[in-house]
């Protein structure tokens, strides 16, 4: 697979903590790619060893095919989820301190700023001091200095933190937008309806281990339990054959579990023929919500 | 090398275009000035109430004369004291001196008699007490007939006067030792205030920056050194400017403010010297020899040394503020505690300083002169006294290199505390952050 991102056994400690504990995986390119793990979990550690802001202690970090060095982070843009600006610099000076500390010259930074500034709509901001702005104002702020240097990868932590429903689906267009012109995006949330909505793989990091990577999808297939909903049109008071187990049950829909080897077809096929009137049938795939604790807990040595 | 410049540029542009900067340092020489005009016409101040004084001679030493002076009139009177005191509230005077008759020439003691409602304002009595002595002193030559020529060659002033032990050496004059130690003071004092206002300047920054969370977005653009540095250098930058501009403005006020107020230097030489005992061509050649003095000092060692000193002195204690500053959030009392110890050395250093103006070639002043902690303050206070040229060279190569120790020592600190939240920064922390890999 073509990677943009390729972590080899990376390993960070700090003491005696062991905070990033050979860690590997890869991030396609031009993906958008989920970085999850609860609080703690050595997700920030990870990010800033991709970023260059520290050096993993053991393993390799290659991005696009090259080792991590020194002139890496002009090809990264970063957010961090505790991000902040000086507050007593202009929102025009302060992006172009910005872009040029990402390498770009004074007329390509120029060129980038009016680009973007027009594209969420804040050209007018430019001689405005960033404390007169508010928290959301600032966050567009904030992800115009990330991708300002046009970077190849870009690693979004908690982007949509304190942003209305307008600004949040601006910003989501934005991501989609950015990985179908073929920028790498690793977004790091804690919102797992946001993760299914945007990722196309993920990366579950916990206690500073890989404990779950893949495809979404596939992830959501590998944890699913064999549990259909079916809807009636009216409400059905039947039972079910042996081999099927009512999980849920309310008046007009019904959560069957089926036992191993089970067939969603011999279930449709008996209810058809009780004459319910069904009016839908839909295998339940677990949220990564679920599959989150699951696998979390799992580590844990708790039963879920 | 492109970046640290950005950096530098704004640290520097953003704080010397601050309104807060530029009022800060054009109103503090105004405020410096004003408060020595203010003083100085607090102490040029007269009482502004008029006096009549009645003067009963009867010892016959004034005269029949004695000088109005200041709001203060005095009126001989041939009436007896008894007459004046009982007519007192009518004839309009405020009191009634009394010299009374000499009897002995010989005594060192005289007391005149003041008679009035109140005691004698301090102006009053000191006026009257010269006048008299002088009148007496002069009574009494002319009463034992001694010659005054004589008399006046008793008081003999005593100078010493360096001078060489080899011959050709270098001469340097009485006013040298005390020319010295102006400069040595000035540039002293330059120093701690340099090290304590930018340094702490710096100290601020890293804190702000650390809890308004830039410094996350900064360093993975940057290194966190390159961070360090420049702002370390871009405040240096501010101080430089600060301190450039103060140090024209204040002489330039000052030569404005006596103008406008009139009094000239010789003058008030004059009035703080009192009228009698120097006379002006003696201070006017004093001023020409000090300013002799001024030009013989060794500039061109000097100033490169005190530049030297200066940057080494700032990059040493700003760059511990620094460290101290990443490793606190914005937790003001926290930083008192841990800059104590970065305090302690400056504050220890003027005291030697003080001390090391007055004995230049002293074991505490040439240690202190030496030892990197002291030497930025210590160093450039004893310069105008010519130290030898090994203890020069010894102190800067200290200097330069405890500097880049502490600098790098401090960028170790810096790199970890500045992305640390929570963990509270203490001395054992700092050792192990030291050794964190990168």
């Amino acid at each position: 697979m073509d990677l943009i991102l390729d972590l080899q056994n990376v390993v960070k400690t700090y003491d005696k903590k062991i905070a990033v504990n050979n860690v590997s995986f890869g991030v396609p390119r031009a993906s958008i790619f989920g970085l999850l793990g609860p609080n703690g979990a050595g997700k920030t550690s990870l990010i800033r060893i991709i970023t260059t802001i520290t050096r993993a202690d053991g393993g390799k970090v290659f991005l696009d095919g090259q080792e991590l060095n020194s002139l890496h982070p002009e090809q990264i843009g970063y957010m961090p989820e505790e991000r902040g600006l000086y507050k007593k610099m202009k929102v025009g000076e302060h992006l172009t301190y910005l872009g040029r500390l990402k390498g770009l010259s004074r007329s390509d930074t120029k060129k980038a700023l009016t680009y973007w500034m027009e594209k969420f709509e804040v050209s007018d901001w430019w001689g405005k001091k960033i404390e007169e702005l508010s928290k959301g104002m600032q966050q567009k702020i904030q992800f115009i200095a990330t991708v300002l240097h046009n970077p190849k990868l870009i690693i979004l932590d908690e982007p949509f933190t304190g942003l209305d429903p307008i600004n949040t689906n601006l910003l989501k267009d934005e991501i989609a937008e950015l990985s179908d012109k073929g920028v790498s995006i690793i977004f790091s949330t804690h919102r797992m309806e946001q993760v299914e909505e945007i990722c196309d793989n993920i990366v579950l990091i916990d206690q500073g281990q890989n404990i779950l990577n893949g495809q979404v999808k596939a992830i959501r297939n590998s944890f699913k339990k064999n549990r259909f909903q079916i809807d009636f049109a009216e409400e059905w008071k039947g039972t079910l054959p042996p081999g099927f187990e009512v999980v849920d049950q309310k008046p007009a829909s019904l959560v069957v579990g089926l036992s191993e080897g089970g067939n969603s077809n011999a279930l449709l096929q008996y209810l058809l023929g009780q004459g319910a009137q069904i009016s839908a049938f839909n295998e339940i795939l677990p949220s990564l919500n679920e599959i989150f604790i699951q696998a979390v807990n799992k580590n844990h040595g708790l039963v879920s | 090398m492109d970046k640290l410049f950005l950096i530098i540029k704004r640290e520097y542009l953003s704080r010397v275009t601050r309104p807060s900067f530029i009022i800060a340092t054009l109103v503090t020489p105004l405020v410096f000035v004003l408060f020595f005009v203010i003083v100085g016409f607090i102490f040029s101040y007269e009482s502004d109430d008029t006096k009549k004084i009645a003067v009963l001679d009867e010892s016959g030493i004034l005269k029949g004369a004695l000088k109005d002076e200041k709001g203060i009139f005095f009126k001989f009177e041939q009436k007896s004291l008894d007459t004046l005191r009982k007519n007192f509230k009518a004839s309009g005077y405020d009191a009634v001196l009394v010299l009374p008759k000499i009897d002995n020439l010989f005594s060192k003691d005289y007391m005149v008699y003041y008679y009035s409602k109140g005691q004698p304002t301090l102006d009053v009595e000191v006026h009257i007490k010269d006048r008299v002595r002088d009148a007496l002193r002069d009574y009494k030559i002319d009463a034992l007939k001694l010659e005054r020529k004589q008399l006046e060659a008793l008081n003999t002033s005593v100078d010493v006067e360096p001078e060489p032990i080899e011959k050709g050496g270098q001469d340097a004059t009485r006013l040298t030792g005390a020319i010295g130690a102006g400069i040595g003071f000035i540039m002293g004092f330059i120093m701690y205030m340099a090290v304590f206002i930018y340094g702490t300047m710096v100290m601020r920054s890293v804190m702000e920056e650390k809890t308004n969370r830039i410094v996350e977005v900064m360093v993975s653009s940057v290194k966190p050194f390159q961070l360090m540095m420049g702002k370390i250098i871009g405040v240096g930058g501010v101080g430089l400017t600060q301190v450039l501009i103060w140090a024209i403005m204040i002489p330039l006020l000052m030569t404005i403010a006596q103008v406008a107020m009139g009094f000239d230097a010789e003058q008030q030489m004059k009035m703080s010297q009192g009228a009698s005992s120097v006379n002006p061509e003696d201070t006017q050649a004093m001023v020409m020899a000090a300013m002799a003095e001024i030009g013989n000092v060794n500039w061109a060692l000097i100033l490169p040394l005190f530049i030297i000193y200066f940057l080494g002195g700032y990059f040493l204690y700003s760059s511990l503020f620094a460290a101290v500053g990443s490793a606190i959030g914005d937790d003001m009392g926290e930083a008192q505690t841990l800059t104590i110890p970065i305090v302690i050395p400056v504050v220890l250093a003027i005291y030697i300083m003080i001390k090391a103006v007055e004995t230049p070639t002293s074991s505490l002043s040439v240690f202190s002169s030496i030892f990197p902690l002291f030497s930025p303050i210590v160093m450039p206070a004893i310069l105008a006294s010519k130290p030898p040229a090994w203890q020069i060279i010894t102190s800067v190569i200290l200097l330069i290199g405890t500097s880049i120790f502490f600098v790098w020592l401090s960028g170790r600190i810096y790199r970890v505390g500045i992305l640390l939240y929570g963990k509270k920064g203490t001395f054992r922390e700092f050792a192990k952050w030291i050794f964190y890999k990168e």
